[in-house]
Formats: C-alpha cells, sequence, structure tokens
C-alpha cells in the first residue's frame, strides 16, 4: 500500500472515528453522570440526518439547516428527558431498556409519518464541495476534512467545558454523588437537563454533519448504535477520554480492516472488542 | 444487578389450575382449529419455548442479555446446512446437533460475557449478537441476507412431522418438557445457587459459590434452549434468515417475559402467546381515515412497551398475583 | 488436628493503596485458634478495608496473607471461603427477599455445591440435601433464629438481620471468622445476646472482631490492634494496649 492510499485510508479511519466520537461521548457522559442507558441514542442520529434534509430543502441553505436542526433537537432532547428519562435514573437498567427500545420504535414510526420512507441524499454545499488533489488520480474530499472537523472542534469544546468550566466541575461532581452535590447548592436536575440535551444534541449533529456524506435512510441510527456501544464498552463507561481513544481504534481496525481483510473485516471490532474484554472488563479507562 | 422485580418464584395454586387447564386446552386445539390457527400457535408454542430459555438467564439469573437472539437463529441455521436440498434430515441426531451448535456458540460468548457486569453486559450481549447478525447477512457463502431454505422437515421415524398436527403435539410436547425441566431446575441446587447470585452476587461469592462458572453455565444452557426453539422454527417455516438473530429478535423475547412476568417459566409462556397475539392484533388494525392504523403497528407497540415499564413492571402474572394477594389481605 | 492458640491466619505487612490515598499500611495481624482479635479505631482508619483484603474482597497493593500456613494473597473471595475463612459484614449483606431459612440454607449449600455444569445437579432437590439442612439448623440455632425461620429476611428487625448476618457466616462452617462489627446498632439485649454468641464461638474459631463498642471489646478480646489512619499505632494484651499513651490520645481519648 503506498503512502497516498495509507494517507487517505487514515483520514477516513480518523473521520469515522471522530463521528463515532460525537455519539459515543453523549452516551457515555449519559451513562456515566445519569446512570441510564439509552437505546435510543442511534434515533437521534438519524433525527439530525432527516433533519439536515428536510430544513437545507426548505431554508436552501446548509448551514441555516445544522443551526436550526440543533436548536431543535436541544429543545426536543430537554423535553424529552424532562417528560420521560429523569423517571429514570434510578430505575433498573432493564427499565432503561425497555423503555428505550419501546421509543426506538416509536421514533422510528414517527420518522415514518413525518418524512416517509424513502431514501434521500443531501447535497454539499458549493463551498465544502472541492477536492484536494493528492496525486494525479487520487483526491480528498474536502467535506470529510471539514466533518473530521468538526467534530474535533465540539471534542475540543467538550474537554474545555468538562475539565476548565465551573459548570464542567458540577458535572462531575454530580457523576460522583447526587446528595451531596445538591446540599452544595449545585441543581442537579439542570444539570441532568444540561448533559442529556447535550448528548442528544452532539448525536444529532453527527447525524446532520454525516448526512451528505451517508445519504438520508430509515434505520440508520441502528449500525451506528450498536458501534457506539462497541466503543463505549472497550474505552470504559463514563470516561470520554475513553470514548475518544476507542473511537479512534474502531475507526482504524474498521477502515483498515475493509482494505485488507473484506471478508471479515465486519467481525473484527468484535475481535477487539472480545480480546480488551479478556483483560480488562470494564474497559480501557474505567474511571 | 436486576432484582428489582421480584418474581413469582412458587407458583399459587390457583395459577397451576391455569396452567394444566391452559396445557390440556392446547392439547385440544388441533381437533378444533383450522391449518392456520394451528400454524399460528404452533409458533407461539415456539416463541414459548424460546422466552422459557431467556427467563432463565434473566428472571432466575438476574443477566439481561440483549443478545439471545443469536442462539435462536444459529440453531435454524445449524438446520439448513445440515438438510440436504433433496431429503430430509434425521431427527434424531440433526435435533440434538442443532441445538449443540447454539449451546457452543453460547459457551463461547459466555465465556466473554459473562466477565463483565451491569450495563456492560447489556451492552457485550447486543454487540456479540449483532457480530453474529452481521456474519450471515455479510457473507453469501452463510446464506447473506436472503437467508436459507430448509426444504424438508426432519424425519422422525416414529411419526411424521410434515403433518401440521403431528408438528404441533411434537412442539408441544417439547413446551412441557423444557417447562417441567425448568421449573425442576429452579429447586435443584443449582436453580437456588443462581436466584441467589441474582440477589445478592457479592455475597455468593464471599459464601464461596464459583459465580462465574455458575453463570456461564446458566448463559450456556440457556444458549441451548433458544437453540431448541430456533430448529423448531426452522423446521416448521422452512426458512430462515439473519433477522431471527437480529436485535429486534432480541428485544422481542425480552419483551415476552417482561409481558408474562419473569422467574417463573409460567410467565414466559403466558408472555409469548400474549405478545404474539398482540402484534397480530396491531398489525391487523384497519384503516381509520385514511390513515392505515395496521402499517404503522410498531409505534402502537412502541407505546405498548413504554406504558408497559410505567405501568406494569411486574407483568402479567404480577398484576394476576397483585390482584390476588388484595384479595387475601381483604379476607384477614 | 489443630490446637488451641494454633496460627490460622497472618496477615504480612498487607498494604492498600487507592491512588494517592494509603488506606491500609503494612499490617500485621495474627489470629489464633480459640482467640479474639479485636481491631478499633476511628471511622476511616481502615479497619473494614483490612478485612476485605484478608477476605480477598479487595485485593492488596503489597503484602500477603496466609491462611493455615497457606498464601491466599490474590485469590478469589470465593476461593478463600472454601478455604476456611468466613466474613460478615457491617453494612447488612444478607439476601433481602428469601426468607432466614433460604439464607442460611443457601449458604450451608455453599459447602456442597455440585459442579455447575453437571446436569444431574439441575434435577436434584436442593430442600432433600441432609447434610446442607444440618448444616443450616446448627447455624440457625447458634444464631439464636429458630423462631424466625420462616421471616423473610428484608422484613426482620435490625438486630435480627445482624444475627442472621453471622449465622450465614457460620453456616459456612469456617474456621476463621472476620466480623465486622457485629453489634452495629444494636439494643441492649441483642448486643448481650451477641456477646455471649461470640463467647460461644472462641474455643472453635480463630476471630477477627471489628468493632466501636470500646466495652464489649474490653470483655471479649485476648488480643487487641489499634488502627489510625491506616496504620497499626498499638498491638498486644488489651489491658497493655489501654494503657498506651499513643492510644490513649489518638483513640481512646476521643469520645466514642
Amino acid at each position: 500500500m503506498d503512502f497516498v492510499n495509507f494517507l487517505i485510508q487514515l483520514l477516513n479511519s480518523i473521520q469515522y472515528g471522530l463521528l463515532l466520537f460525537m455519539l459515543a461521548a453523549g452516551l457515555t457522559l449519559i451513562f456515566g453522570i445519569m446512570g441510564v442507558v439509552n437505546l435510543a441514542h442511534g434515533s437521534f442520529y438519524m433525527l439530525g440526518a432527516y433533519l439536515a434534509w428536510s430544513l437545507a430543502a426548505m431554508t436552501q441553505s446548509f448551514t441555516l439547516a445544522i443551526i436550526l436542526g440543533t436548536l431543535l433537537s436541544v429543545l426536543f432532547g430537554l423535553l424529552l428527558e424532562w417528560l420521560l428519562f429523569r423517571h429514570f435514573y434510578k430505575r433498573d437498567h432493564l427499565d432503561q431498556v425497555l423503555l428505550t427500545f419501546g421509543l426506538i420504535y416509536v421514533f422510528e414510526e414517527m420518522r415514518s409519518i413525518l418524512w416517509g420512507d424513502d431514501v434521500h441524499g443531501v447535497t454539499i454545499p458549493d463551498l465544502l464541495s472541492a477536492s484536494i488533489p493528492l496525486t494525479e488520480t487520487l483526491s480528498y474530499p474536502v467535506y470529510r476534512l471539514f466533518m473530521s472537523g468538526v467534530c474535533l472542534l465540539l471534542a475540543l469544546g467538550l474537554y474545555l467545558l468538562i475539565s476548565k468550566t465551573r459548570l464542567g466541575m458540577k458535572i462531575r461532581a454530580g457523576a460522583f454523588n447526587h446528595e451531596m452535590t445538591e446540599a452544595l447548592g449545585v441543581n442537579i436536575k439542570l444539570i441532568h437537563a444540561l448533559v442529556f440535551a447535550m448528548g442528544v444534541g452532539l448525536a444529532t449533529i453527527a447525524g446532520m454533519v454525516a448526512a451528505p456524506v451517508s445519504s438520508v435512510y430509515p434505520n440508520m441510527g441502528s449500525p451506528v448504535l450498536i458501534m457506539c456501544f462497541v466503543v463505549v464498552v472497550i474505552g470504559g463507561i463514563g470516561s470520554v477520554k475513553g470514548a475518544l481513544i476507542a473511537s479512534l481504534l474502531v475507526g482504524l481496525v474498521d477502515t483498515f480492516g475493509k482494505v485488507f481483510l473484506p471478508e471479515v473485516s465486519g467481525m473484527l471490532v468484535y475481535v477487539l472488542m472480545a480480546i480488551v474484554l479478556l483483560y480488562k472488563p470494564e474497559g480501557l479507562f474505567k474511571n | 444487578m436486576s432484582h428489582a422485580h421480584s418474581p413469582l418464584e412458587s407458583l399459587p395454586r390457583s395459577l397451576h389450575i391455569l396452567l394444566v387447564t391452559a396445557f390440556l386446552a392446547l392439547a385440544a386445539f388441533p381437533f378444533v382449529g383450522t391449518d392456520y390457527y394451528l400454524q399460528m400457535v404452533t409458533r407461539m408454542m415456539i416463541f414459548a419455548i424460546f422466552a422459557m430459555s431467556l427467563d432463565l438467564l434473566q428472571g432466575v439469573t438476574g443477566l439481561v442479555s440483549l443478545g439471545h437472539a443469536a442462539y435462536f437463529g444459529v440453531a435454524g441455521y445449524a438446520l439448513a446446512f445440515l438438510t440436504p436440498a433433496g431429503e430430509p434430515i434425521a431427527l434424531w441426531w440433526a435435533l440434538p446437533a442443532c441445538v449443540a451448535a447454539s449451546a457452543l456458540l453460547a459457551l463461547i460468548i459466555g465465556f466473554l460475557a459473562v466477565r463483565t457486569h451491569g450495563i456492560y453486559f447489556i451492552m457485550v450481549t447486543m454487540a456479540f449478537a449483532q457480530m453474529v447478525f452481521y456474519a450471515f447477512f455479510d457473507n453469501k457463502v452463510l446464506g447473506g441476507s436472503d437467508g436459507l431454505y430448509i426444504n424438508f422437515k426432519p424425519e422422525a421415524m416414529l411419526f411424521d412431522l410434515e403433518n401440521k398436527s403431528v408438528f404441533y403435539f411434537f412442539t408441544l410436547a417439547l413446551m412441557v418438557l423444557v417447562y417441567l425441566f425448568l421449573r425442576r431446575l429452579l429447586w435443584s441446587p443449582f436453580g437456588r445457587a443462581l436466584s441467589g447470585i441474582r440477589v445478592n452476587e457479592h455475597r455468593m461469592r464471599a459464601l464461596g459459590f464459583g459465580t462465574f462458572s455458575h453463570k456461564l453455565a446458566a448463559f450456556t444452557l440457556a444458549g441451548a434452549l433458544a437453540g431448541l426453539a430456533g430448529f423448531l422454527w426452522g423446521a416448521q417455516s422452512g426458512y430462515v434468515n439473519p433477522e431471527l438473530m437480529g436485535f429486534h429478535m432480541s428485544a422481542h423475547v425480552i419483551m415476552m417475559i417482561i409481558l408474562g412476568g419473569m422467574g417463573n417459566f409460567a410467565g414466559a409462556i403466558v408472555g409469548a402467546f400474549s405478545f404474539e397475539y398482540l402484534l397480530h392484533v396491531f398489525k391487523d388494525l384497519p384503516e381509520i381515515a385514511g390513515f392505515n392504523l395496521g402499517k404503522h403497528w410498531q409505534l402502537w407497540m412502541g407505546l405498548f412497551i413504554v406504558a408497559l415499564v410505567i405501568l406494569a413492571p411486574r407483568g402479567i402474572l404480577g398484576l394476576f398475583d397483585s390482584l390476588f394477594k388484595s384479595k387475601e389481605s381483604r379476607h384477614d | 488436628m489443630t490446637n488451641v492458640h494454633d496460627l490460622l491466619l497472618r496477615s504480612n505487612k498487607i498494604t492498600k493503596r487507592f491512588g494517592g490515598l494509603t488506606a491500609v499500611n503494612e499490617v500485621s495481624v495474627d489470629l489464633r485458634l480459640g482467640e479474639i482479635h479485636a481491631v478499633i479505631g476511628p471511622n476511616g482508619a481502615g479497619k473494614s478495608t483490612l478485612a476485605n483484603l484478608l477476605s480477598g474482597d479487595l485485593p492488596a497493593t503489597s503484602g500477603h496473607v496466609a491462611l493455615n500456613g497457606q498464601d491466599i494473597t490474590g485469590w478469589t473471595p470465593e476461593k478463600i471461603s472454601r478455604h476456611g475463612l468466613g466474613r460478615s459484614y457491617q453494612k447488612t449483606n444478607i439476601f433481602g427477599s428469601f426468607t432466614v431459612w433460604d439464607n442460611v440454607r443457601l449458604s450451608a449449600q455453599s459447602r456442597s455445591q455440585p459442579l455447575p455444569f453437571n446436569p444431574l445437579a439441575w434435577l436434584k432437590k436442593a430442600d432433600h440435601m441432609r447434610d446442607v439442612n444440618e448444616r443450616a439448623e446448627r447455624a440457625i440455632e447458634l444464631a439464636g433464629l429458630q423462631h424466625r425461620k420462616n421471616a423473610i429476611a428484608g422484613a426482620a428487625s435490625h438486630g435480627e438481620q445482624r444475627q442472621l448476618e453471622i449465622a450465614m457466616t457460620l453456616a459456612t462452617e469456617p474456621k476463621v471468622l472476620l466480623l465486622d462489627e457485629p453489634l452495629a446498632g444494636m439494643g441492649l439485649a441483642e448486643a448481650e445476646s451477641m456477646v455471649q454468641l461470640l463467647l460461644r464461638l472462641k474455643p472453635l474459631h480463630a476471630m477477627m472482631l471489628v468493632e466501636h463498642d470500646i466495652d464489649a471489646i474490653f470483655a471479649l478480646a485476648d488480643q487487641l490492634t489499634v488502627m489510625v489512619n491506616g496504620q497499626v499505632i498499638a498491638s498486644g494484651l488489651p489491658a497493655t494496649v489501654r494503657a498506651d499513651e499513643a492510644v490513649q490520645a489518638a483513640y481512646l481519648g476521643e469520645d466514642h
């Protein structure tokens, strides 16, 4: 494999990995801080993609679509948290699994009713539709770099928020001990709502940003959700750092696996997970 | 981990009577039912075996698996691979072979999954089941997304499984046998240990029980019994596809035992029948004002599940039990 | 054949560090048959952590533990239990939804548990295992719970639950007993029964008692170790330890 091909695959790995991170970070935070598992997390990714498609069509502006879409989905996330999720923080994982599985069905059908069952494409905005030439025959799409850029920026923002701000400190404290944090005057309910909304927001943005590349189709959240779970298992629940490293690892294994071992490429990521489990049943960075 | 739902381990007398009546009714059904309903009830009984296998893992041992369908599907596929294109395979070795295939897969995956706890276990079982799903879905050699056909039902020397009534009774017999076996197992030293693990695994270890090997044995046995159900499914329908091992199938079987009530195996049977019936009801909903209710059955199913979790966490038998408990306390 | 005063359990400089915090610092204790070795200290002194290290609930950072002369450092809790060590917990650790009898019966069953992959064991009836039932009866009687066999454990009184806690440990017929605050939260009469029980157990076991109740300690202990901030500050005969200045200053001088 020559250097240019290697570079292309490496960039693809990073892009896929960072996209997974957007979803995994939300999932691991929501679980780490509120102790709730959300099987419908992939549905937010799908919601993002469909929002991108319909809003872009309505406003004729991809940028506007992303801004509006993020706003709408964060509001939706807050509503969902207030209405349903906050009553399930203290319940059995089984109950949470069932609730969120029911929600997957509901969301799929709502999507079917609102947007139909057809596959759609989202056009890449002109500004980002160029390709960077690497050799005479090969070039790399700018849009994919844009995707990585957005995810990287959000990842950085998340890191700064969690570790450098007072809000982040309150979030981290809440993960340790709800009662104590509350006693110290922190509005834990607000923190939970914010974390949940953040998780939803990240997943939706991922869907929006990925839409031009992956297309918009029914049930598109399922395969992504599974990868997300694998990432969280490998990285360790509650660890955002673990989610990042695991996402990149999964991105690399999956992308290069498809190149070198196409027959078994689908299984490689699970083999990776199995190996991690043998030595670290709680993930690489269990906090 | 999950012991918030206290199971009805000891069935009250009233329930015993109800169960026996139900079994007798099932035995009489082929003499009154049409072919269509015979097939439907056979399917329900197959799901009942599938549900009971999960109840052992989840209701008794407390391990919530989101990937139990993998062992259901693999046995069906094993039958598809074993059955030649032009003739049937002998039942006496095909059945144990297919069940063994599921058991082996469960042993391997269980060995990796059982070392995890809580939410990790849920995610890991789901992930491995998806791995199995994609292994079949992506590979034409294994049938790919189209699946495989089983042209002949297995051949038993003493009876003809191609006869729908005979197949029905065969399935009924197996369902009753599995039920009796699991009830016996529940009160064996193994079963008591599994219940202890569900309630307080930490203390079980401190008392000297090898909880890892017990959980692994439960996982493997549950997988084997799921395989029995999968074998019957493949034999009855003559067709297997990756959806049998998919996430939706795994979630459906969880819903069956939640709906019926976990931990006593009777609930699993009740839940399987109820869930399948409910699915039919939702899918057959009519069109009202141009809106096809039946087409969007997933919506009603989803809302039903959400309502179930919020209102009736102990399922149908749990409601039944609460009803009886309140009646008894009023008589005191 | 073990004799009174035989050394059954020894920890040698056992240490546990959690990141920067040293919870247990090079603690060495000896447990001998027929003796009660009490471990006392203020909250957070590391007493329960020490018990956890000895029972295998926590892996040690360094140091060794030997049971009957065998090095058990790094063993799993179940393996240590099977080799004759029994542990009771400060925070009641029972099977709340089972009856008192079922709690003790299951505990006794651990000594007769068939291998899980043995299909013959799947068809046996657990209630018909005579040796298990006898073991459980003995433990119930020792703990004084004969009249409460059918009570649901989670609904029993606090004192009864503490008794059950001990009964479950006794049902596994250990030679070494690690008891973590058996008197915790008990009223005067219940505490007196428990003290009598502990004295009855003494001749046949090597016992370590983690406790707060100073008076009970001086009534029961043959050996006394005082821990503060993970460290042993005094160890030996109760009378000697009581007179130790460091102990007076650090612990006995305070209100307990």
